[in-house]
């Protein structure tokens, strides 16, 4: 332990703790910008200094260990003064657009100005007009409000491994876009969105589509239908002052009939498809030799992207099973509309997902268009979904539960786990052994899956065979199991893994680029809770036993991988290049 | 005979025609003397003697002659090269105040040859220290002599190689620092080009110091022939067995590779260089760790300038106690300075720490070449400050120069006469760091850039009162906020100009008047209609035709024409242009 004062309090703190971290124990808070607690510190902004007694320097609190005997100041005149006039520089640097800013007030750069009274622009203003990149039809770049952080270029470099962003230029003229200086969309950018999720300002941004989902409503013409992710219900929350991770299912229900939507869905309801698909496709390849093993999960669009791009050798290990929103999508202008006969060409499907690339993943390949037309129609994401709220004038804190609408509304506890990492493993191993055994599980909780461990492995012996799993979660955790499965190809040994979930984003679709701000590994996991909490509450916990999924396959499909189901719930996959210019 | 070498200088623009033509000439009388076998004549940058016009130095006696002519090949060839007499009347005697230790070697030796390297005591320092020396030893010595870095921060060198020993891990490395960027600044470059051993030899021993068995030159690529001697210097060792496995039969192993730098000025602060060498963008990171505990690719690392290591074989055969007898009590041994501007003897200059200012400038610079009044040296570069004439008896070392608002730096030292004006150097330093900002940390990206703006206003007439007063708040906070050495150190030009020219910055602001006539939108011309003879030769001179008039009635210039060029006031022989 390293025991120093700060502004006078004594505290002790691990050795290797910074001066921020000590801070905090003794509720002292030293503002920050640049810093993000899932990054390691790239020290850029200058805001978190601090004095040591005895020194003239001031030194980084976020990035500065603590060390023992240190005297710490953390407020004084001068400090303050320092903190205000770095302020004020960035101020003449960025645009004074908070009005129409994606981040208003919502923005941790204006918070700050706030704070530190920031009322007049002492610096000669000097803005940098550069052109703003929306090509990815899923985030929008604004490198003029950039403050050059580095959070988004730390993400997606370090955390996601994609190197998509990086620094451009220097001195002045140091801005951030793809690397080359190209527009995203020509980029390995996979849209997960975390560069969004982690911009303290408004330069990176989800493309907004409120707007677009507004104009259905109002169209008397449309029958508009709705389906909530998993991960949305224990997010959502954050927005109207709910606390972290509190399951809102029910009143979002409510809530989104009240916006005006027809039919209100639940994708856990395609998540409890999905698993029939896919934990067959994996019986049949387990069991029956009929493909290759392992077999890895696709709900993840940005996983499905990236692999595309850094990993095509592994496409054949992709199970073909459609993510669980596009599977209600292609289900609601089918089997929906053919028993309510409601003609597909007027139904509007829009999906909440925590997610923006599913904005993409919706117009992915022709197999999304399987019901005739495009299966979903628009995909908003929890932020969308929370300005929509806010719009409408809905006292969403005080509305009444509802229940969804049949026949695409009903999940189990299988189905909702989906939301965080190691969910669809968990599910998917619940129906396996069912599909094998002809009997549930007695142990249904897979706790080695759950967890924030950037790779989870574990096994379960089925009839004596034994399957060998892994999750990963964060693309930097990848190539990790990726290596060791083509390892064993090449040299022929003895596979590690049978079944391998990946999600791209940290923890899973709980920490979904699409999702409220301020994410940080607490966060994650209770939101994960939430989700834990509803599958244990639920009486149902297998998807093979969800009634309505039963019902879907008597009365529609016929059964897994049956024709039907190929034809609509299936999908394939090709390798794309890195660059496309 | 022995093979004799004769070095001829020629670094001073003035004189390069007159060396070259010397050079030539001497090459045809050897041939005519069919002495071209035995005798190598090479041309080199610096051979530490200034203003003595052509200067050839005559090995291996070590004759130098100075302020030759064509006409004196032919004695020293008769006298001096066939029969080793010393002609006394060309004999030039060499400055005293200067005391070569790091450039011991520069002009003295062909820098391409190990051998002559090894002859004159080259390479006998790492056989020293492995057959008698263990690291701590070595570390020991060099402690005993009080050796602190030369790359500007002046940190102790055996306590940088003692972190780094003591840092546990099987890879270690040491890279040289030779990414010399301060404008004006070369001593990096004249020990690569001028004695590369010295520096592989300093390596090497700290190699052996720190227990590293991999070293990297970080050199800049706008320095081909340091790279290229550097090379070839590289090579020689690996040859001779002083590089590669069990070097000398011992069981130290040490290689050797050069990287080169793009230019960017960053890329000399360690952190940034260390960047530069993985492959990544070239911006500091905070530190700690320091790199003696996690440097190049995580594993501790020494990070040394060109002049740190080209002092070190020096100290390990003469002894660290030697050393410590040089210099002042906290800044021991030598230090090279860059001598530029308006100083009559330009160029490098090795002496004693503790030499003052006015030693330095006067008397081996020799005063300004104009002959005006000196205003202030400039030390220590874009990161150092300038002092004014009356401090020019401070003895110079480390703490003396951060005391005056200064740093050491690398060693540039820029002499002002009285035609310099502040402003327009203070702009002319910030210019260049915000130029070679990295851009990656807010205070000095965006302060840099602000500070540049006032003072362009400021120079262009368009400064307001609370100027000042913005200048040292940007000034403090880039200090006190910024990340790395370049932002923390950039606004010095500014705070100690602000600190011993304020008067002169008021002068621009409040009267719009530049005092040293040096900022172009303050000064007007004006011709004084007494003096003018009315020749006619500024209206023929003017570049947009700005001077009307004529014979009969006089002439005058149209000062919304003038574009201040300053071309009638140099060309008017009657000194009849008022610049004011």
């Amino acid at each position: 332990m390293v025991k120093a004062r700060i502004n006078g309090i004594a505290v002790a703190v691990e050795e290797g703790s910074t001066i921020l971290e000590a801070a905090r124990k003794v509720q002292v808070k030293i503002p920050t910008l640049c810093k993000h607690p899932d990054l390691v510190s790239s020290a850029s902004c200058g805001i978190c200094i601090v004095k040591i007694k005895g020194t003239s320097k001031m030194l980084r609190a976020c990035c500065t260990p603590l060390e023992e005997g240190m005297d710490i100041v953390t407020h004084d005149p001068e400090i303050v003064s320092i903190r205000k006039t770095v302020l004020e520089l960035i101020l003449s640097n960025h645009p004074n657009d908070c009005l129409k800013c994606g981040r208003n007030n919502n923005c941790e750069l204006q918070t700050l100005f706030a704070d530190f009274g920031i009322r007049e622009e002492v610096f000669t203003k000097s803005l940098r007009e550069l052109p703003v990149d929306n090509s990815t039809g899923t985030i929008v770049l604004d490198p003029s409000k950039c403050i050059l952080c580095g959070r988004c270029v730390k993400v997606c470099q370090e955390m996601q491994d994609v190197w998509a962003l990086s620094f451009l230029e220097r001195g002045y003229g140091t801005r951030i876009s793809a690397a080359g200086d190209i527009k995203l969309a020509d980029s390995p950018c996979i849209r997960c969105g975390q560069c969004s999720n982690h911009c303290p300002t408004g330069a990176i941004v989800e493309l907004d589509q409120t707007a677009k989902v507004w104009e259905e409503l109002l169209n008397p013409k449309k029958y508009c239908v709705v389906q909530i992710a998993p991960a949305v219900r224990v997010a959502i929350g954050e927005a109207f002052g709910f606390p972290i991770g509190a399951n809102l299912t029910k009143k979002l229900y409510a809530m989104l009939r009240r916006l005006g939507f027809e039919a209100v869905f639940d994708t856990n309801f395609g998540a409890d498809v999905t698993i029939m698909e896919e934990a067959s496709e994996f019986v049949e390849r387990f069991a029956h030799g009929k493909g290759p093993l392992p077999l890895i999960t696709t709900c993840c669009p940005s996983w499905v992207d990236f692999m595309e791009k850094f990993h095509p050798d592994m496409i054949e290990h992709f199970s073909s099973c459609k993510s669980p929103h596009q599977i209600v999508g292609v289900l609601t202008k089918t089997y929906y509309a053919q028993k309510n006969n409601i003609d597909p060409k007027d139904i509007v499907v829009v999906s909440v997902m925590p997610c923006t690339a599913k904005k993409y993943e919706i117009k992915r390949c022709e197999e999304m268009y399987a019901s005739g037309s495009q299966d979903v129609d628009v995909s908003l994401t929890t932020r969308e979904l929370a300005r929509m709220i806010k719009q409408a004038g809905i006292d969403f804190n005080n509305l009444p539960e509802e229940e969804p609408d049949h026949i695409l509304g009903d999940y189990t506890g299988a189905g909702v786990i989906f939301g965080a990492t190691g969910g669809v493993m968990e599910a998917a191993l619940r129906t396996a052994h069912h599909l094998v055994t002809g009997k549930n599980l007695k142990k249904i909780d897979f706790e080695d899956l759950r967890g924030l461990d950037g790779v989870k492995e574990t096994e379960l012996t089925i009839e004596g065979k034994t399957i060998k799993v892994a999750i990963a979660h964060g693309l930097n955790n990848v190539e990790y199991v990726l290596n060791k499965i083509r390892q064993a190809k090449k040299d022929n040994l003895t596979l590690p893994y049978h079944f391998v979930e990946v999600m791209a984003c940290l923890g899973g679709c709980v920490g979904g680029g699409g999702q409220p701000y301020g994410v940080t590994d607490e966060l994650r996991r209770k939101r994960a809770e939430g989700l834990y909490q509803d599958d244990r509450e639920k009486k149902i916990r297998y998807s093979h036993d969800n009634p309505y999924v039963k019902k879907l396959y008597q009365e529609f499909l016929g059964e897994p991988l049956g024709p039907k189901s190929e034809q609509l719930l299936h999908t394939h996959y090709r390798s794309l290049p890195l660059y496309s210019k | 005979m022995d093979k004799r070498i004769v070095f001829i200088k020629d670094t001073d623009s003035q004189e390069q025609e007159r060396t070259r033509e010397f050079y030539t000439a001497f090459l045809d009388q050897l041939r005519e003397n069919n002495l071209q076998d035995e005798v190598q004549v090479l041309r080199v940058a610096d051979i530490g003697i200034y203003g003595q016009g052509v200067v050839a130095k005559v090995l291996p006696a070590g004759i130098t002659y100075g302020r030759l002519s064509n006409a004196d090949i032919k004695k020293i060839i008769e006298s001096t090269i066939k029969e080793g007499k010393v002609i006394e009347e060309l004999l030039l005697n060499r400055q005293p105040r200067q005391l070569r230790i790091v450039l011991r070697n520069c002009g003295v030796i062909d820098p391409e040859s190990i051998d002559e390297y090894i002859a004159h005591e080259g390479y006998a320092a790492i056989s020293k220290v492995i057959s008698g020396y263990s690291p701590e030893k070595v570390i020991e010595e060099l402690k005993v002599s009080g050796l602190r870095g030369r790359g500007g921060a002046g940190y102790p060198t055996w306590m940088k190689w003692n972190f780094t020993r003591q840092s546990k891990s099987e890879e270690k490395y040491i890279i040289c620092n030779a990414d010399e960027g301060d404008p004006g600044a070369y001593m990096d470059r004249s020990v690569l080009e001028g004695d590369p051993h010295s520096v592989i030899e300093g390596m090497i021993i700290a190699g052996f110091a720190i227990g590293a068995s991999n070293g990297f030159f970080y050199i800049r690529a706008e320095y081909p022939l340091a790279v290229e001697r550097i090379n070839r210097a590289i090579r020689q060792a690996y040859d001779y067995g002083l590089l590669g496995s069990n070097i000398l039969g011992s069981d130290f192993s040490f290689d050797l590779d050069v990287r080169l730098g793009a230019g960017a000025f960053v890329c000399g602060e360690e952190t940034a260089l260390i960047a530069s060498i993985e492959g990544s963008r070239g911006t500091p990171r905070p530190r700690p760790p320091y790199p003696s505990r996690e440097g190049l690719w995580g594993k501790p690392t020494a990070i040394n300038n060109v002049e740190t290591l080209a002092n070190i074989a020096a100290i390990i055969l003469k002894g660290g106690r030697w050393f410590s007898g040089i210099g002042t009590e906290k800044s021991k041994g030598t230090k090279v300075f860059a001598l530029t501007g308006k100083v009559k003897n330009s160029g490098l200059v090795e002496v004693p720490m503790g030499t003052t200012l006015r030693d330095i400038v006067f008397d081996i610079g020799g005063g300004t070449a104009s002959g005006k009044g000196i205003k202030a040296v400039q030390t220590g570069g874009p990161s150092g400050g300038v002092i004014p004439k009356d401090y020019l008896d401070t003895p110079v070392d480390y703490e003396n120069l951060q005391k005056l608002g200064s740093i050491m730096g690398s060693g540039g030292m820029i002499v002002m006469d009285d035609d310099d004006c502040m402003v327009d150097i203070t702009k002319f330093y910030l210019g260049f760091c915000v130029d070679e900002s990295c851009g990656k940390c807010a205070p000095c990206r965006l302060g840099g850039y602000q500070l540049l703006g006032i003072l362009s206003r400021i120079s262009e007439g368009h400064g307001v009162a609370d100027d000042l007063e913005k200048m040292r708040k940007i000034s403090e906070a880039m200090r006190k906020a910024s990340l790395c050495g370049l932002g923390q150190t950039a606004s010095n030009p500014v705070s100690s100009t602000l600190n011993y020219f304020e008067s002169e910055y008021k002068e621009h602001i409040l009267n719009k008047k530049c005092p040293a006539h040096k900022c172009k939108h303050l000064i007007t011309y004006s011709i004084m209609q007494g003096r003018c003879k009315r020749c006619r030769v500024c209206v023929m001179n003017c570049p947009v035709g700005a001077i009307g008039g004529d014979r009969e009635t006089g002439f005058y210039i149209e000062l919304d024409k003038c574009i201040k060029c300053g071309k009638c006031f140099e060309v008017c022989k009657f000194s009849a242009i008022l610049k004011e």
